[in-house]
C-alpha cells in the first residue's frame, strides 16, 4: 500500500500545477521572490548612497576602489547571464552537450566572481577597512556580501542542476527547472548592473 | 524583428528568442559596459589630460549618462534574457509593481535621512 501511496505522490510530482492563472505556478513564485528581493537591494543601494562619504576614519572608496578587477568581475557576470540563457536554449531543444557546455561556463563564471569578491574583501581589510571601520566600510560591505551570497547560492543552484543534467535528468520536458534558476541569476546579474557604476564608478567620480 | 527570430520550444511553452538575439544582447550588454567604464575613465581616469575641454564638458552628466546606460543594461537583461519580453505580461506587471514598490522604498529612505539630518545640525550634533 506505502509503495501504491509513493507512485501516486511521485506521479503527481511530475504533473504540471494548474492554477487559475496561464502560468507555471513556480515560475510565478519566483518572480514574487524576485518582486521581494528588488525592495531589499534598493533599501541597500540606498544606504550604501546615502553612508557613501561617510568616512571621516579611515579609508574612503578613492583610497581602495579599482576599477580594472571589478570591471573583469562584471564582464564575467554578463557573460554567465549569456551562458545561461544558451544553456536554456539548449535544455529545451533536448541537446545534451549544448546544456552541460554553457551550464558548466555559467558555474565556472559564478565561482570565478565569488573568488573575485574574497579577493577584494581580503584585500579591503589588509588595506585597513574593516566590517566596523566607518558606515561607508559597513555599508558597502553589508551590500556587496549579501549580492555575493546571492551569487553564492546561485551558483550552487546551477551546481546542483549541472549535476542533474550530467545524469541526463533535464530533458525538455523538465527545462522549466532550469528556467527558474536562471531567471534567479539574471535578477542577481541585473542587481551587480546597478551595483558597479552605483557603488563603484560614482563613488570615484565625485 | 524579435517576433520572426522567437522559436517556440513545446506546443505550451511560452517562445523564447533564438541563441542568435542571445548573442546580439550580450554584445549589446558588453558595448554598454565598455562605455560606462571609458565613461569613467574620460571623465575622471586616466583618459582626463588627454581629452582636454570633452572632459570637462563632459563630467557634469557623468551620473546622469552612467544611470541611462545601467537602465538600458536592465531593460535588454529583463525582456530578453528573463523572457519578460515574449512571457504573460502578468509577470511584467509583478515586476514593474516591485520596482514600484523599490523606488517608493529609496525615496522614503532619502526623505528620512534628509529629515534626520536637518533636526541633527538644528540640534547642533551633527
Amino acid at each position: 500500500m506505502t509503495a501504491a501511496v509513493l507512485d501516486h505522490d511521485s506521479a503527481h510530482a511530475h504533473e504540471e500545477h494548474h492554477t487559475s492563472l496561464p502560468v507555471n505556478s513556480r515560475k510565478l513564485a519566483i518572480w514574487t521572490f524576485i518582486g521581494s528581493e528588488c525592495m531589499f537591494f534598493a533599501s541597500l543601494i540606498t544606504t550604501f548612497v546615502i553612508y557613501r562619504d561617510s568616512h571621516a576614519k579611515g579609508p574612503g572608496p578613492k583610497d581602495v576602489f579599482g576599477v580594472p578587477l571589478v570591471t573583469a568581475g562584471t564582464a564575467v557576470l554578463l557573460f554567465s547571464s549569456f551562458f545561461v540563457v544558451m544553456a536554456l536554449n539548449g535544455a529545451q531543444q533536448g541537446n545534451r552537450k549544448k546544456l552541460l557546455t554553457w551550464l558548466t561556463l555559467t558555474v565556472l563564471c559564478g565561482m570565478f566572481f565569488v573568488g573575485m569578491q574574497v579577493y577584494e574583501f581580503t584585500h579591503f581589510v589588509h588595506e585597513g577597512m574593516g566590517y566596523t571601520t566607518n558606515l561607508f566600510a559597513s555599508s558597502f560591505f553589508t551590500l556587496t556580501g549579501f549580492h555575493g551570497t546571492h551569487v553564492a547560492i546561485g551558483t550552487l543552484w546551477l551546481g546542483t542542476l549541472l549535476k542533474d543534467a550530467y545524469k541526463g535528468r533535464i530533458p525538455p520536458t523538465k527545462a522549466v527547472n532550469l528556467e527558474i534558476a536562471a531567471l534567479y541569476w539574471h535578477f542577481v546579474d541585473v542587481v551587480w548592473i546597478i551595483i558597479f557604476p552605483v557603488v563603484y564608478l560614482m563613488s570615484l567620480g565625485r | 524583428m524579435i517576433a520572426d527570430t522567437a522559436i517556440v520550444h513545446h506546443a505550451h511553452d511560452i517562445p523564447h528568442a533564438s541563441a542568435g538575439k542571445y548573442v546580439q544582447i550580450a554584445s549589446i550588454l558588453f558595448l554598454l559596459t565598455a562605455m560606462e567604464v571609458l565613461l569613467y575613465e574620460v571623465c575622471f581616469g586616466h583618459l582626463r589630460e588627454g581629452m582636454g575641454s570633452f572632459s570637462v564638458a563632459l563630467a557634469p552628466h557623468f551620473v546622469s549618462v552612467l544611470l541611462i546606460l545601467s537602465a538600458m543594461k536592465f531593460w535588454f537583461v529583463a525582456m530578453f534574457y528573463m523572457h519578460l519580453k515574449f512571457d504573460i505580461k502578468i509577470l511584467s506587471w509583478l515586476f514593474g509593481f516591485s520596482l514600484m514598490i523599490a523606488f517608493v522604498v529609496i525615496c522614503a529612505l532619502f526623505v528620512l535621512f534628509t529629515y534626520n539630518r536637518t533636526l541633527w545640525w538644528w540640534s547642533g550634533t551633527w
